[in-house]
């Protein structure tokens, strides 16, 4: 047959093929438990006590992954937290209130021994470092729900720094400086 | 245990793909209200048409049009359509050979229930602008009376 | 390939929906029960680790890595992932201890499909150009191949029901773990309306949560642990056309090479455990197998009875094993398949020590 397709018109060289899948998701029994606890403004972790490691972890899937064994016990966790670490985000995200720049770090709430990742204001994005004392602002209590963005952020703490290697050992009772 | 949290949503993946130029070139002629397939290594002819032939895996390169009627080879019935599927209304997926054509197409038909039946003559339904997608065949539906294939 | 010895092997029950687990929470209790089951303790105790499951299933982006956190993988492990089912992240074991690169693996598959719709997830699989813009699902495939075994006089609808009604009385009598179990006659089962003609709804296997896993090792390491062990003395698979068209979809021409090449027809099939998500599928894969009346087929109750998309093809390895390993058997057959219309099929031949 002839070409005549190629020859009079542009030949087609990609298509826009979008693909929209619904779910449900379901969180799972340590999300779960976890998420019920922010739902009332409390950040919990959660480890299994007859581990040697005996790491905390936050927000926890259900395992010590050190170790591959079931969390079984829940472990209140402070509003304090120490930057593990941190970027400096310059790109806006489509869709993102947030306007950069603004930083996201790695946090160790007081009482954890893992960090998670939230975001960080009220601070001078210049000067923010590893071992920076940290505290959560939480939203009005009357707009919490089951989300992690009942805090809205974590701001710097007058605070001394924690040396790196003390990152994720802080306890509960918080930190005071180097003994 | 709390009670258990569940959330609904949608995961959305905004693929643009490229088509080389054999699957190009059969999008190309649907935007044309034309079919073509490809001839395998064996002589026979695929529609749509395949880019490598399934046994000797060497590239095929010779095009060929087809008829745009057809005739069933398998269909199922679709009593009650799912949300991603094309049509609202029952209707039939079905394997179709294309006239000229060898290798059947998968496809959907849209007729009466009591009208499928393997061996159904059919013809392609266009979509009043066609794009260069499989889709701009909106569906094959039973052959007119008397019609030219 | 090396032969390699089945030493341990674990599966959930088959769930509809398991949304009070996540994925740690999912895998966890079989890992943990298959490694206890010969004195492990988590991933640290061999030599490689290697999953199956797939991310669209329960749209949640890496949830395979979160996997991870059910194997105590601290400090690192060797570590794999297929995004198929985990019988092919058993095949990769294998190739690791035939090269000499470990002496044991544990092997894991899961699947959470639950939150998705799961036919409608799958027809996203399928050519991205010619089939994925139409959404047919997976069901409805399946159904144009029964209704083309149908026409051609291969299988009637009888046939197919008496597949259904031995898979619910088998999964009632062997199968703990079944989602769909009991004793229905094949007259009841046809005087159920179609679903997806010639599909009933009772063709299909259901849907399932849940999680299989299973250690295997060399022979040498499997007597030097001193309990009992299936080995693995063939295992092969083959694949088929993407053009559903360009297949016969009355025949399994790829299950046939890979049986061949496997050595099935090397000795009797006592037991064959076959991945037949369609009860039409189970005729075409003893069919491609070869099986006489000789063999029981899925005594398990098969996939019809709860399949764990991602893991009911190690899981039919795994039945096969614990047979041998219970002494019930002495050579038996599984076969696990993958993509629409049985595409891709790997068969694996075990026998006892």
């Amino acid at each position: 047959m002839s070409d005549k397709a190629t020859e009079t018109e542009d030949l087609i060289t990609a298509i826009e093929t979008p693909v929209y899948l619904k779910y449900n998701f379901t969180a799972g029994a340590a999300t779960t438990r976890f998420l019920h606890q922010v739902r009332k403004g409390k950040l919990t972790g959660q480890r299994r006590p007859e581990c040697d490691c005996g790491h905390v972890y936050v927000p926890a899937r259900g395992s010590c992954a050190a170790c591959g064994l079931a969390t079984t016990e829940e472990v209140e966790l402070g509003d304090k937290a120490t930057v593990q670490s941190f970027t400096i985000v310059w790109i806006p995200i489509p869709n993102n209130p947030i306007q950069p720049p603004y930083i996201v770090a790695n946090l160790v709430p007081d009482g954890a021994n893992i960090s998670f990742i939230h975001l960080m204001s009220e601070c001078d994005n210049d000067s923010v470092h590893i071992g920076q004392r940290v505290e959560a602002v939480w939203k009005p209590e009357e707009e919490w729900d089951y989300a992690m963005d009942n805090i809205r952020y974590f701001r710097p703490l007058d605070e001394p720094d924690v040396p790196i290697e003390m990152i994720g050992k802080v306890p509960l009772s918080g930190w005071e400086g180097e003994a | 245990m709390s009670e258990l949290l569940r959330q609904q949503f949608e995961l959305g993946y905004t693929y643009t793909r490229s088509t080389g130029p054999v699957v190009g070139r059969f999008l190309t002629e649907l935007r044309r209200r034309r079919i073509v397939g490809s001839r395998g290594d064996d002589g026979r002819v695929y529609v749509p048409p395949m880019e490598f032939d399934p046994v000797t895996a060497s590239a095929l390169t010779e095009f060929v049009e087809v008829g745009d009627h057809g005739e069933v080879v398998s269909w199922c019935w679709i009593s009650e359509p799912r949300e991603s599927h094309p049509f609202d209304q029952p209707f039939a997926w079905a394997l179709v050979r294309l006239d000229g054509a060898d290798v059947p197409m998968v496809h959907a038909v849209c007729a009466e229930q009591g009208q499928m039946h393997t061996g159904m003559r059919v013809q392609a339904r266009w979509v009043e602008e066609p794009r260069g997608y499989i889709t701009d065949i909106e569906c094959f539906e039973p052959e007119t009376e008397g019609a030219a294939s | 390939m090396k032969d390699v010895a089945v030493v341990s092997f674990a599966q959930s029950d088959c769930r509809r929906d398991a949304g009070a687990c996540n994925e740690v929470e999912l895998v966890m209790p079989v890992i943990q029960q298959a490694l206890q089951a010969i004195g492990l303790n988590s991933s640290q105790d061999v030599d490689f680790t290697c999953s199956g499951s797939c991310d669209y299933q329960q749209g949640a982006s890496f949830a395979f890595v979160m996997g991870v956190d059910a194997l105590g993988a601290v400090p690192p492990i060797k570590e794999s992932h297929v995004e198929m089912d985990a019988a092919w992240a058993l095949y990769e074991s294998m190739l690791k201890i035939s090269m000499g690169q470990a002496e044991s693996a544990l092997i894991y598959g899961f699947g959470k499909s639950s939150p998705g719709e799961l036919p409608t997830v799958l027809s996203q699989q399928l050519d991205p150009y010619y089939l994925a813009p139409l959404w047919v699902d997976s069901v409805s495939l399946a159904a144009l191949q029964a209704r083309t075994l149908i026409d051609q006089g291969l299988v009637t609808e009888a046939d197919m029901a008496a597949v259904v009604s031995r898979s619910r009385a088998q999964a009632k009598a062997n199968n703990p773990h079944a989602q769909l179990a009991g004793d229905v006659s094949v007259d009841e089962l046809l005087a159920e309306a179609p679903w997806v003609a010639p599909l009933r709804k009772h063709d299909c296997c259901p849907i399932s949560d849940g999680a299989s896993a299973m250690v295997i090792c060399t022979l040498e390491k499997a007597r030097a642990w001193g309990r009992p062990y299936a080995v693995i003395r063939g295992i092969d698979h083959r694949m088929e056309s993407h053009n559903i068209g360009a297949r016969d979809l009355t025949r399994s021409a790829s299950t046939t090479l890979a049986a061949d090449r496997a050595g099935v027809p090397d000795g009797p099939v006592e037991v064959a455990e076959l991945y037949a998500p369609f009860s039409h599928q189970e005729i075409i894969l003893s069919r491609a197998l070869g099986l006489d009346d000789s063999t029981a087929v899925n005594p398990s109750g098969g996939v019809l009875a709860g399949n764990l998309m991602m893991a009911s093809g190690l899981s039919r390895v795994g039945e096969v094993a614990r047979r041998i390993m219970d002494g019930e058997i002495r050579r038996g057959v599984a076969h696990a398949t993958s993509g629409p219309c049985l595409q891709h099929n790997l068969v694996a031949v075990l026998e006892a020590a």
